[in-house]
């Protein structure tokens, strides 16, 4: 029962992160329509600047959270001009295998400032050990849940109720028709690109806070592949529970069935929702009017 | 207010759709731009609201004025924080969203207005949007998309609004119902409407003035009156013959007939 326990509680934090890395995702994807494949690297750059920020500047975790942000969104809105909108107009593919060359690029940006070594992460959020019915877990992860429950009410309500938001998901319908009502697609995808660079980066953070900063991190954007399809590509509550779930799975299978096995469960459960559910549990199924 | 003065526009630096397109939409009224499929209708509109670029079209001659401002190849946005909104054709809804989501997105320019008064008056346009506000737009049915659509034009307090086919797909009944909305948008809230249409019949009924467009210019202007006397555009256009003249197998065969206005 313990066991159960312990590998909830770590499920659930792993999952909350993976959520916080498929909203991002998610957050693009609604937008533009781009399958970002650098939302990896956008983790690894959150975590290696809070390092930095942290370790090398010696500035107060507050501080430096805050800095981290302002860089994600400077990273964002970067990606935007330089990558993006030189690329307007052109078709979909060509914006998606932009953003796999971006992640080389930023990976290595990473390793020429910081290396390819493996460090430790000053614990920013206090880790002290807490006991929930009779399983020990670090009170890091649960700050992890629990920033990623906050950030997923915020989007939710970003979304429905905001105008930015209304017209965020306008554009991901109809780009010219949204341009025709006077909403700048390119103020759109900047947003969409600063918010899931932030988003990320305090994912990247919250993971680097359990297990160190490495260039190993950009590996958990890959992860985000099994939690957008189970979810659907394009729903924010999709990004959240199949997140949990892949998570919860993850932990599971980890602990009762053995090591290793966790690694490809996630990528067997992929291959069985594309089957049978192409759109994902919650993704939008194209409306066709006959 | 609005006024188009031998414009060109070219697609791909190589397709010459507007061949010196000139054109006057006073204030206040209802200026109706009929023409075949082809004839470059929706590019003079697409011009006038910056469109054209993500097409890769582009005005190389000429000029558009706003209120005595010239406005080609301005970025869209600004164009619509001007005042002009263009209605595409084909409605354009955005599937997705609910109707009310759609309205609040047609609003997005407008800076400090009351979002809860302009839906009440939308509303009070088309009840039928009313009904549905909840429901998700790519679900409602072609008649209520299109009102979405002018409703959400309304939304934005437009000087002008640009009209691209709203009868595209639509039931007779249907058309005259719009049309009747358009009517009254253009007397209640003082909205200029330049009105592209094929429907010719219906466009005569509401326009203060019309033009007609072939091949990338004007070939024709009057009032409707003086449209509906003229031989080529009842043949052509309202699908009359003269009454009172003896058919004969020539006049079957219109195709062969020369438009007087073709030079």
């Amino acid at each position: 029962m313990d066991l159960f326990i312990q590998l909830t509680l770590t499920g659930l934090t792993n999952g909350a992160i993976l959520a916080l890395a498929a909203l991002g995702f998610v957050l693009i994807y609604k937008s533009s329509d781009v399958i970002n494949f650098a939302q990896g690297e956008f983790l690894l750059i959150g975590a290696y600047v809070l390092f930095a920020m942290l370790v090398q500047f010696h500035l107060h975790w507050t501080i430096g959270l805050i800095l981290t942000l302002v860089v994600a969104v400077g990273v964002g809105v970067a990606v935007e001009r330089l990558v993006l909108r030189p690329l307007i107009g052109e078709p979909i593919i060509s914006v998606i295998m932009a953003t796999i060359g971006l992640s080389s690029l930023l990976r290595a940006i990473v390793s020429t400032i910081w290396g390819n070594q493996p460090r430790a992460f000053p614990p920013f959020i206090p880790s002290k050990p807490v006991h929930i019915l009779g399983a020990t877990v670090g009170a890091d992860r649960l700050w992890a849940i629990a920033i990623a429950v906050v950030m997923l009410f915020l989007f939710n309500l970003f979304f429905t109720r905001s105008k930015e938001g209304i017209a965020m998901r306008a554009v991901a319908d109809d780009q010219q028709a949204a341009m025709s009502m006077g909403i700048s697609v390119k103020h759109i995808f900047a947003w969409a690109w600063s918010i899931a660079a932030a988003t990320a980066a305090i994912g990247g953070a919250l993971v680097a806070n359990i297990v160190g900063v490495g260039p190993e991190l950009a590996g958990f954007g890959l992860r985000v592949f099994p939690v957008v399809i189970l979810g659907g590509l394009d729903s924010i509550p999709g990004a959240i529970v199949g997140g949990l779930i892949i998570g919860l799975l993850e932990a599971y299978v980890g602990g009762y069935l053995g090591m290793g096995l966790n690694q490809v469960i996630s990528f067997i459960v992929l291959i069985i929702i594309l089957m049978v559910r192409p759109y994902g549990l919650f993704g939008q199924e194209i409306i066709e009017r006959v | 207010m609005l006024s188009l003065n031998n414009v060109e526009v070219i697609y791909n630096k190589v397709i010459l759709v507007l061949k010196g397109m000139s054109m006057e939409v006073p204030k206040g009224k209802i200026v109706g731009l009929l023409g075949a499929n082809g004839a470059g209708k929706t590019t003079t509109l697409k011009a006038i609201s910056g469109l054209l670029k993500p097409e890769d079209g582009e005005v190389t001659d000429g000029s558009i004025t706003f209120m005595g401002k010239p406005i080609h190849n301005h970025e869209p946005e600004e164009i619509v924080r001007m005042g002009i909104f263009q209605v595409m054709e084909g409605r354009r809804v955005f599937e997705h969203l609910t109707v009310e989501e759609n309205l609040i997105a047609g609003a997005y320019t407008r800076r400090g207005g009351n979002t809860q008064a302009d839906l009440e008056m939308v509303y009070t346009y088309f009840p039928r949007l009313k009904e549905r506000y909840k429901q998700t737009a790519g679900y409602l049915s072609g008649g209520e998309q299109q009102m979405l659509a002018i409703g959400r034009a309304l939304m934005a307090h437009p000087k002008v609004m640009l009209l691209d086919e709203p009868s595209l797909g639509l039931a007779p009944l249907l058309v005259q119902e719009i049309f009747n909305i358009v009517q009254r948008i253009n007397q209640e809230q003082g909205t200029t409407i330049l009105l592209v249409e094929q429907n010719a019949n219906l466009t005569l009924q509401v326009a203060d003035y019309a033009y007609i467009m072939e091949n990338g210019r004007i070939v024709l202007e009057g009032t409707p009156e003086e449209l509906k006397e003229n031989a080529d555009v009842r043949e052509f256009y309202l699908g009359l013959t003269e009454v009172g003249k003896r058919k004969s197998y020539r006049d079957v065969k219109h195709y062969k007939r020369r438009k007087r206005w073709l030079s």
